[in-house]
């Protein structure tokens, strides 16, 4: 033991004489020449193994990064290199097989193709490109402003809002500027990369003989108003020729016209213009419709306008004028760069005309007044629709709760919850609309960012929120108070109420073409109007709004995400029904359940009208993506269902032959209560 | 080096996009604009053969994952992933020309089908840039695009290409306040706006029933860049052999693959069985015969310098295309026979003719049927030389000679499918009366020899085209060494050259001048001459014009693929070019532009050939 502890001592001493000696060695550098070569040699050494391991921090640092570099190549590699069936083999092995897609299914029954078919895709889904810009956008010519990777908003965003933006008075091109829809089926296929829109419904056409021949699809710029779009660019002639075209070349066979979303307005708007006499419309003559189009399948048509437009107008919230925030909420919520961007976003899209063809349309008598709302209290169908089709409890409890009793749909804004849930006659009110607008409150600071809110001033403010409710009627008027400018454009292009006289000359103005309570359709007896839409849903409905803290270079108002009542479906201050997430049934089914079906006033030649209502169920895992039987407002072009009910229309079905309406949601009753003259 | 490689890449995105080019001259447009050019008349682009892409509708198993991706034109990498499930797919059927059952593959529309070729290799889009620079935009601007593959009647039959751009050409007529539409064809597109031009003023089962004022009503010029008009030689040997440089830049892009037997495919053998399925290949053969392109002892060419550089020098001192020189007398001592478009052997491209054995291909067409075919070669690759017997191949080369004529001859010999399906498409001859019922065919559309423009006096046509770089004109062939099952039995003799640097014969093939594809003579003589004034080809007269740009390579890489140049392709992205574009689409007419502008020998030429007019 003594003899270990010795050795042990000596080696600590040599240890410590070591030390001292390199100690020594640091200190007098100088004298190390004088020192025994041996040693200095072992100093030298144990200097080097100590850089090395000071470098050795660095040098992992450097493996790191080559490591992941390396693997991310690998990876790379592996994913190109890998065939293109994988991922659906992976999906297969994990789920079990797929259903065969609807085309491929059709195919073996034989079915071919019949009718051309005729795309009219909705607002914000159509890809917009550059063609003449500013100098900030050299080198983006041709390219995509708006669809595809939006690469251009993160590097330069203040040059792709100007770019985006429209004149503020005319509607139509800033100048110098020039962005136009990007055309053919690559226009709405795909809205970013991976995002489908039309992409599947276009793919499983193909299945069964579609092609580019015969397939079209009816791009235009979504920002403008639909007018303008012809005055513009002359797409509304470009559409009537193709469509001329396509039936002349598919052997007379008429076009089914598939309009989603906005589109569906657009392509009324269409309809009438076709047939309307030469200088304000297409000249195409009375029979035009009936000569050329079989049916038009209005996929989540928004009729009758979405709460959702008044929110996305008023305050710029809403989940709104599309996806968006979807896409990228980190961009629009928080002040990125201290720019101001939902400023920025409102000042954007309030130059876009087309938003406010979405405005609810019917005021009143559809949406509903202070005390009633034509969705409010029912129970009894609900569970009778759980026993049929089985859904969760889960579910069943969201849906208990967003069709329970006591909603108050018809109040579409109302400043508190309180005001929300008290009975009309509680309310105490003070008319907005002759207030006087104060001088601007805007200081120089927030200048650049303007939105018609820094021309209201506090006491205009003040009277807004002083008014307490509002209904669907009274919303338009909101929007004159808030907006003139922007609501001054619109309304030359668009109007929300309802005829009393279809026959008057007035309703011959283009401003009427879109809203279907203001026009006539086609004398076209044999064409056929679907309305295929997702329920199952909760969908905005009604807000809850209170002051901005902070007022001066803010939107004043904003939703009250505190308000919260579950038994009333109110949630994060957001009254919601049945739905698809965007357009409530009421406004995607109203039409075809009541307002055109029959011979009606809105319908003199009695053309047939279906609805066609999907039940959505999401997604059992991620692998599925966005599910094959979604009823949400983008992904039921995803919906097999729906893909298959539009391949047979297109090759030659009826709406008898798919089974007529299929109804999960309680819309013929809702359609009851509304008291419309027919 | 990953890392440097993410370094450099991060760095590349980030560089502001006007780095890269800081140095570039304004381009036309932006100078036309401040010159107060706005859009009058709407425009329509026209491709020509190869440029334009395809994309597939349906296909067969292995091209799962393909839907609606192009398969030609794009960065082609499926050619290296799957290339045999490529060529499978691009092929077209045997006999009918259409569709292989089961194979949908659909020309890209829009203007997108052919801007770029490759990622970078622009064909139509610098044309399009400097169109919308002067306020051009997707409402006036019209991209006529078709399969390419196909012939010219077949785009109608099966894609209804025609009636669509009929209905396009009309909607712009209207849409844009009743101006007339300004074409622009280039390359094959020339021909396939000739055959739309009479097929919309035919009646309607057969045309497109426009009336015989279609035209006149609605087209102010056609523009034709590069035309080939009178068909290329090129064609021919790539028929023949599939070599030329051609039928596209494929070789260019892919030479290691074309060449070589990679992954032990006969890469060259698959091609020419898959473009001999192509019937708008056989558009582009030579067009008017001995008449045109010279027989065994004479062509309109010989005597002219094909020494491009010295010409130059000439022609910068005298800019004028008559000149004479001693250098050109020099030359005709040993004229170069350039009507014999294919000969096998160099003496047999320079003895005089009646050295020369009598053509004998009527007998060989008899012999053909009792061909003894080599069993062991009825492999995969069927290329129709699998039919011919070794003997048979012998006598086609012991014929040493053929012309423009019998070259049709010696293709029919060597490719009876190939063209007796083509021949019902399209027809290289030149008509004695023009008013005979049956050049109401539509095989004779495309053809500017047996057809009359159309009736329409104040419609004017333009050829542009580059000139000033050595062009193929005519071809040496051997034998192959191998009779090896399956190979192409000929090919250009490439050791054969001419004395000097300045021959015209490098490397088996004799030069002429031109765009690198189509000869002068084939792109100017209409205008220069069949066309001029009132011939019978011109009953009412339309006015022509001649442009030529004279090529001027890059004189730097950073310049790319340059502003003057005259190549082909290439010359869409020439400055002189898109002014006189942007200049007659803005409302100028021939005479405001300046009128003929020459500097090869194209008058000279068109005067030595005998057509009666």
């Amino acid at each position: 033991m003594a003899t270990i502890r010795r050795r042990k001592a000596a080696e600590n001493s040599e240890i410590s004489k070591e030390e001292e000696e390199e100690h020594k060695d640091e200190e007098e550098s100088d004298d190390t020449k004088k020192k025994q070569p041996g040693k200095v040699h072992k100093a030298k050494k144990k200097s080097e193994d100590k850089n090395k391991n000071k470098w050795s921090c660095v040098d992992s640092c450097c493996w790191f990064i080559g490591c992941i570099c390396t693997v991310w190549w690998v990876l790379l590699f592996l994913y190109n290199a890998m065939p293109a069936s994988f991922p659906q083999y992976v999906t297969e092995a994990i789920t079990g097989p797929l259903p065969d897609p609807p085309g491929v299914k059709l195919k073996k029954e034989g079915v071919s193709v019949k009718h051309p078919v005729v795309f009219v895709p909705g607002i914000v889904t159509g890809g917009l490109e550059l063609w003449e810009g500013h100098h900030c956008a050299d080198g983006l010519f041709r390219k995509r402003l708006w669809g595809g990777t939006f690469g251009e908003v993160y590097k330069r965003p203040f040059c792709w809002m100007k770019h985006m933006s429209l004149d503020n008075e005319t509607g139509l091109d800033p100048s110098g500027i020039r962005v136009r829809p990007v055309t053919g089926l690559v226009a709405a296929d795909y809205f970013a990369p991976g995002y489908f829109v039309w992409a599947v419904l276009i793919a499983n056409l193909a299945r069964v003989g579609y092609e580019e021949k015969n397939m079209y699809m009816a791009a235009y710029d979504w920002r403008i108003s639909f007018q303008n779009t012809e005055v513009r660019d002359q797409t509304l002639s470009r559409i009537k020729s193709n469509i001329e075209l396509m039936v002349a070349t598919n052997g007379g066979n008429k076009a089914v016209i598939l309009p989603h979303s906005m589109g569906v307005l657009y392509f009324l708007h269409f309809m009438k213009w076709v047939e309307a006499p030469a200088p304000m419309g297409g000249g195409g003559g009375p029979d035009w419709c009936a000569k050329h189009i079989k049916a038009v399948m209005n996929i989540g048509g928004p009729f009758l306008g979405v709460p959702k437009a008044v929110a996305g107008l008023f305050s710029s919230e809403a989940k709104d004028v599309a996806v968006a925030r979807a896409i990228a909420p980190g961009f629009l919520d928080n002040d990125i760069f201290r720019l101001q961007t939902l400023q920025h976003a409102m000042k954007m899209t309030r130059t876009w005309d087309s938003t406010m063809s979405m405005i609810p349309k019917g005021g009143d008598t559809i949406w509903g007044a202070h005390n009633w709302s034509p969705e409010d209290c029912y129970n009894l169908k609900d569970s009778q629709r759980n026993n049929d089709t089985q859904i969760s409890s889960e579910e069943r409890i969201e849906k208990l709760s967003s069709q329970s009793k006591s909603a108050h749909y018809g109040k579409m804004i109302s400043f508190g919850k309180d005001v929300a849930d008290a009975h009309s006659s509680e309310i105490e009110r003070i008319d907005f609309r002759d207030a006087i607008k104060g001088n601007n409150i805007a200081n120089s600071t927030c200048r650049d960012v303007w939105t018609e809110y820094h021309d209201m001033g506090i006491e205009g403010i003040r009277a807004v929120a002083d008014y307490k409710v509002y209904t669907a009627e009274e919303v338009v008027d909101l929007l004159h108070f808030v907006a003139p400018k922007m609501m001054k454009r619109g309304s030359a292009h668009f109007s929300f109420g309802i005829a009393d006289n279809l026959d008057d000359p007035m309703y011959n103005h283009y401003k009427y073409w879109s809203n279907p309570l203001e026009t006539k359709l086609p004398n076209a007896p044999d064409m056929e109007i679907f309305s295929l839409y997702g329920v199952g849903i909760p969908t905005e409905r009604a807000y809850v709004y209170k002051l901005s803290p902070a007022a001066e270079c803010y939107i004043p108002f904003q939703i009250d995400t505190k308000a919260n009542d579950e038994e009333n479906c109110l949630k994060d201050g957001v009254y919601s029904v049945d739905g698809d997430e965007t357009v409530p049934v009421l406004s995607a089914g109203f039409m075809c359940a009541k307002g055109w079906r029959g011979k009606t006033r809105f319908n003199p030649s009695g053309i047939r009208t279906y609805i066609r209502e999907y039940d959505h169920s999401p997604p059992s895992n991620l692998l599925e993506g966005r599910g094959t039987q979604s009823g949400a407002h983008v992904d039921i072009m995803g919906n097999f269902a729906l893909i298959e009910d539009v391949l047979r229309v297109a090759t030659g079905a009826s709406g008898k032959d798919l089974g007529g309406d299929q109804v999960h949601s309680d819309i013929f009753k809702w359609s009851e209560k509304i008291n419309l003259r027919l | 080096m990953c890392t440097t490689w993410w370094l450099l890449l991060f760095l590349f995105h980030c560089l502001p996009p006007t780095m890269t080019g800081f140095q570039v001259p304004e381009s036309p447009g932006e100078r036309l604009k401040r010159e107060g050019l706005t859009p009058l008349h709407p425009v329509v682009l026209v491709p020509g053969i190869v440029t334009g892409g395809l994309e597939l509708w349906e296909g067969r198993p292995c091209s799962e994952g393909l839907f609606r991706k192009r398969l030609w034109g794009g960065s082609f990498t499926e050619i290296f992933k799957r290339p045999l499930c490529w060529l499978e797919h691009l092929s077209l059927h045997n006999e009918t020309g259409l569709d292989p059952p089961g194979i949908r593959v659909r020309a890209v529309p829009g203007l997108v089908a052919a801007d770029y070729f490759a990622p970078g290799y622009f064909v139509w889009a610098v044309l399009i840039e400097n169109l919308a620079k002067i306020g051009y935009e997707g409402k006036n601007m019209y991209m006529a695009a078709y399969d390419w593959r196909l012939s010219f009647q077949n785009t109608e039959i099966r894609d209804q290409a025609l009636s669509r751009l009929k209905s396009k050409i009309e909607l712009m007529y209207v849409t844009n306040g009743y101006k007339k539409v300004v074409v622009v064809p280039h390359s094959m597109g020339v021909i396939y706006f000739l055959h739309f031009m009479k097929w919309v003023e035919s009646p309607s089962p057969m045309g497109g029933g426009g009336g015989p004022n279609w035209c006149a009503k609605h087209i102010k010029a056609v523009m034709n860049i590069g035309p080939a008009f009178l068909g290329v030689p090129k064609a021919v040997s790539n028929i023949f052999s599939a070599e030329g440089k051609d039928v596209a830049f494929l070789r260019a892009i892919a030479p290691g693959l074309l060449d070589s037997d990679m992954l032990g495919l006969q890469t060259l053998e698959h091609l020419m069985r898959v473009s001999r399925t192509w019937d708008s290949t056989i558009s582009l053969l030579p067009k008017g015969g001995d008449t045109i392109w010279g027989n065994l002892d004479w062509s309109p060419e010989e005597g002219l310098s094909c020494d491009l550089d010295k010409r130059k020098l000439s022609s910068s001192d005298t800019t004028n295309f008559n000149h004479s020189d001693g250098d050109i007398g020099f030359r005709i001592k040993d004229p170069i026979k350039y009507g014999r478009v294919i000969s096998f052997g160099k003496a047999a491209s320079q003895i005089p003719s009646s050295h020369l054995p009598p053509p004998d291909l009527k007998e060989l067409l008899g012999m053909r049927s009792s061909s003894g075919l080599n069993l062991s070669c009825s492999g995969e690759v069927w290329t129709e030389y699998d039919e011919v017997s070794r003997e048979n191949i012998i006598k086609v080369a012991e014929n040493k000679a053929y012309t423009a004529q019998n070259t049709f001859d010696l293709l029919r010999f060597v490719a009876p499918k190939l063209m007796q399906r083509a021949e019902a498409h399209f027809s290289h001859g030149i008509a004695d009366n023009l008013d005979d019922p049956k050049y109401s065919h539509y095989k004779y559309w495309s053809n500017p020899l047996e057809t009359k423009l159309p009736n329409a006096p104040d419609m004017e046509i333009y050829s542009l085209y580059g000139v000033g770089i050595p062009t193929e004109r005519s071809y040496i062939y051997k034998m192959s060494p191998s009779s090896k099952c399956k190979s192409i039995p000929f090919r250009i003799d490439s050791s054969v050259n001419g004395q000097g640097d300045n021959s015209c014969l490098k490397s088996g093939v004799y030069f002429v001048d031109g765009d690198e594809s189509v000869p002068v003579l084939s792109a100017g003589f209409m205008c220069a001459k069949g066309w001029r004034g009132k011939t019978r080809f011109n009953p009412s007269g339309s006015a022509t014009y001649l442009r030529e740009y004279r090529h001027k390579a890059p004189s730097s890489l950073l310049q790319g693929r340059g502003l003057e140049s005259g190549a082909h392709v290439d010359i869409m992205g020439n400055v002189a070019l898109i002014e006189d574009v942007l200049r007659v689409a803005a409302g100028a007419s021939g005479r405001d532009i300046g009128g003929d502008r020459i500097y090869s020998d194209i008058m000279k030429m068109s005067e030595r050939i005998n057509l009666q007019l």
